[in-house]
């Protein structure tokens, strides 16, 4: 029978004594999607992922897997899996044992298990390694067993608790980019965890923002990238700068923001008449030698450059602005009359009031 | 050249003290009983150099068959400690946290604190005729007469057994302990029961432990001396009784060091028949012990 969902959680609470370690969680996730939860340590994403796969319940709610409650099913009988953040590989079993584990669990026979399992394994780009001991791969090919051994199941969702965390940063890239077409060639719903925002924002197809127990917001990568909810969201997902003052005269959504030193910034908000808090990306940030390039921001400075942080494509300038206390983050030029620019050197600076997300703090 | 040889003399420096003891103190004296074996008595304190003391165990039917008895009680006894002791320490291991774990493991320390001899007379008092046990059966009505406990293999195998735990619960728990909470949740996680995670997860992981403390239980109680003889009486027949009887009864002294050989080459033996049938290596079971 199809059902519409995957997974549902209805107003989940769990509550550690007095402590809620996750604070009325709803959501729902669609067959064949890439879901994942991101927040920072301690935020309750990996309770949140223990009470799906059943390793704890919850206080109150419901958590339902293709609309049945799974609340006081035990984790060995629901259809989920789910691969750990130490991967937690049987070390006293082959790769092949550690694949065929599962299916033998469920009473198939040890011939088949094995076929399945040598099978899965192929498909995983680990043909002929049935044989070898798990401590004998790399962290890689760890990975992809762990993965294996939860797909040869054909479960309806696998949890994936922070997997890449151990693994070093090239492997990391590289695995980020390999787990997105495992789940698109499987077309299997992933539910994955993460505190590091750009493993989310590169596989996911939507993400949730986790803080303190709550939602903040859920939504694809490019919307809580562009318009994010909340400020939390706007200062965890991406690079920002970030400046506090006092908002006023709201119309059609504009705000302009006083800064302490009495700067006034356009830009984008609901609340107005309070403190709030401004938001730019450093790639909305224009740079320009004359401030005549600048004439149609409607926010526009001049500064001096006091860094270059070198990073590659990823690189960006830190640049001591007039009225700002903060030097203000802006995206290196890659090319064009300033790609080569050096510390000291006078620049100007603008953006657009789209492109300023302001927010009550 | 100066600072190896200086090295040389720290390293051996160092371990003289553990050189001295094992030279002294075990390799001499079984030497001096491996060659006191094989002297035979040919007239009243005439001795020469002989394999009798050997044959006499094979051919007479009482030693031998109360060597069996030994190493067969023994076993017994370690399968028993093992079963016993594997749901303590897997409690101790995973599921007693701080405090509660160390005082668990202090109460199963606490016994031996108290000799053996003392331990042992403790249950004599216990499964005596004019015991406690005796005396409660008879309190409740559940029997008319006096019961006695002691002096059959039951006594003997639970005074054993009692001995045995602490060194089967140690290694065990060590064992357990390194097993990774999140091995053990990927085992129900995909699917398996609490018998096949246990099966198939928790009994290899702990394999080493296993078989560390069922040496030294298995070892422990062949070699046992008081406990049998308190708790089992005449009907005991342990086999280090013999060598004492050898040694101490009969002044036979060569005979008695041919059984000492004899005990320890035998149970080594099983040992490492034990060890070729579970698989397992003494490198890595001593790694875990």
């Amino acid at each position: 029978m199809a059902h519409s969902t995957d997974l549902d959680l209805v107003n989940v609470i769990k509550r550690f004594g007095s402590h809620a370690a996750v604070n009325d969680v709803s959501f729902s996730v669609a067959p064949g999607e890439f879901f994942s939860i991101l927040g920072p340590s301690g935020c309750g994403k990996t309770t949140l992922m223990r009470m799906i796969a059943g390793f704890e319940h919850p206080t109150s709610g419901d958590i339902r897997i293709r609309g049945q409650s799974m609340i006081g099913v035990p984790a060995n009988k629901r259809p989920v899996n789910m691969v750990f953040q130490s991967l937690a590989l049987f070390p006293m079993m082959s790769v092949g044992e550690n694949v065929a584990y599962g299916l033998t669990c469920r009473g198939v026979s040890r011939a088949e298990a094995e076929e399945r399992a040598n099978r899965m394994l192929e498909r995983v780009g680990l043909k002929d390694f049935g044989e070898r001991r798990v401590t004998a791969l790399s962290g890689g090919q760890r990975q992809r067993v762990a993965i294996a051994r939860c797909l040869v199941l054909e479960p309806t969702l696998v949890l994936l608790d922070e997997p890449l965390g151990a693994l070093d940063l090239k492997l990391r890239e590289h695995m980020k980019i390999e787990l997105k077409q495992l789940q698109s060639t499987f077309n299997t719903t992933f539910a994955y965890i993460t505190h590091d925002q750009s493993e989310a924002l590169v596989m996911s197809d939507r993400i949730a923002v986790m803080n303190q127990g709550r939602f903040e917001q859920v939504g694809s990568p490019r919307e809580l990238y562009h318009n994010p909810a909340t400020p939390f969201v706007a200062s965890f997902v991406g690079e920002t700068n970030k400046w506090q003052g006092e908002a006023s005269a709201a119309s059609n959504g504009s705000v302009s923001v006083r800064l302490p030193s009495g700067t006034v910034l356009q830009g984008q908000g609901k609340e107005a008449n309070k403190t709030s808090l401004a938001f730019v990306r450093p790639e909305a940030i224009a740079l320009a030698q004359d401030a005549s390039a600048l004439g149609a921001l409607a926010n526009r400075f001049e500064g001096r450059v006091s860094a270059v942080l070198f990073d590659g494509a990823n690189s960006s300038l830190l640049i001591d602005t007039v009225g700002f206390e903060q030097p203000v983050r802006a995206v290196l030029p890659q090319a064009g009359p300033l790609a080569g620019i050096e510390v000291g050197a006078p620049v100007h600076l603008g953006w657009t009031a789209d492109a300023m997300k302001v927010f009550a703090a | 050249m100066m600072t190896k040889s200086a090295q040389r003399l720290t390293l051996f420096l160092l371990l003289a003290p553990a050189i001295l003891w094992l030279g002294l103190l075990i390799v001499l004296p079984h030497v001096e009983i491996l060659v006191l074996s094989f002297s035979e008595r040919v007239a009243p304190r005439v001795y020469a150099f002989g394999f009798g003391n050997y044959l006499e165990f094979f051919t007479e039917p009482l030693y031998w068959r109360t060597f069996a008895r030994t190493a067969g009680m023994s076993i017994l006894v370690t399968a028993l400690t093992l079963v016993l002791a594997f749901p303590i320490a897997l409690y101790i291991a995973r599921v007693a946290q701080g405090r509660l774990k160390a005082m668990l493991l202090l109460l199963c320390l606490l016994p031996f604190w108290v000799s053996e001899l003392v331990r042992t007379l403790g249950w004599m008092m216990i499964l005596r005729e004019t015991g406690v046990l005796s005396y409660v059966l008879q309190a409740t009505g559940l029997t008319a007469e006096r019961v006695e406990f002691l002096y059959n293999d039951g006594a003997v195998i639970l005074g054993l057994v009692y001995g045995g735990l602490l060194f089967m619960i140690v290694p065990l728990a060590n064992a357990l302990e390194s097993l990774e909470p999140a091995v053990v949740e990927a085992g129900f996680d995909l699917g398996g029961s609490r018998w096949t995670v246990l099966r198939r997860i928790v009994i290899p992981h702990a394999m080493p432990g296993i078989v560390a403390g069922s040496i030294i239980v298995f070892m422990l109680t062949v070699g046992n001396f008081a406990t049998p003889v308190l708790l089992g009486g005449k009907n005991g027949l342990w086999f280090t009784e013999q060598i004492y009887a050898q040694f101490i009864t009969r002044f036979n002294w060569p005979q008695g060091a041919a059984f000492g050989m004899l005990l320890l080459l035998l149970s080594s033996a099983i040992v490492w028949l034990g060890l070729r049938l579970t698989g397992q290596s003494l490198g890595t079971t001593l790694k875990q012990a």
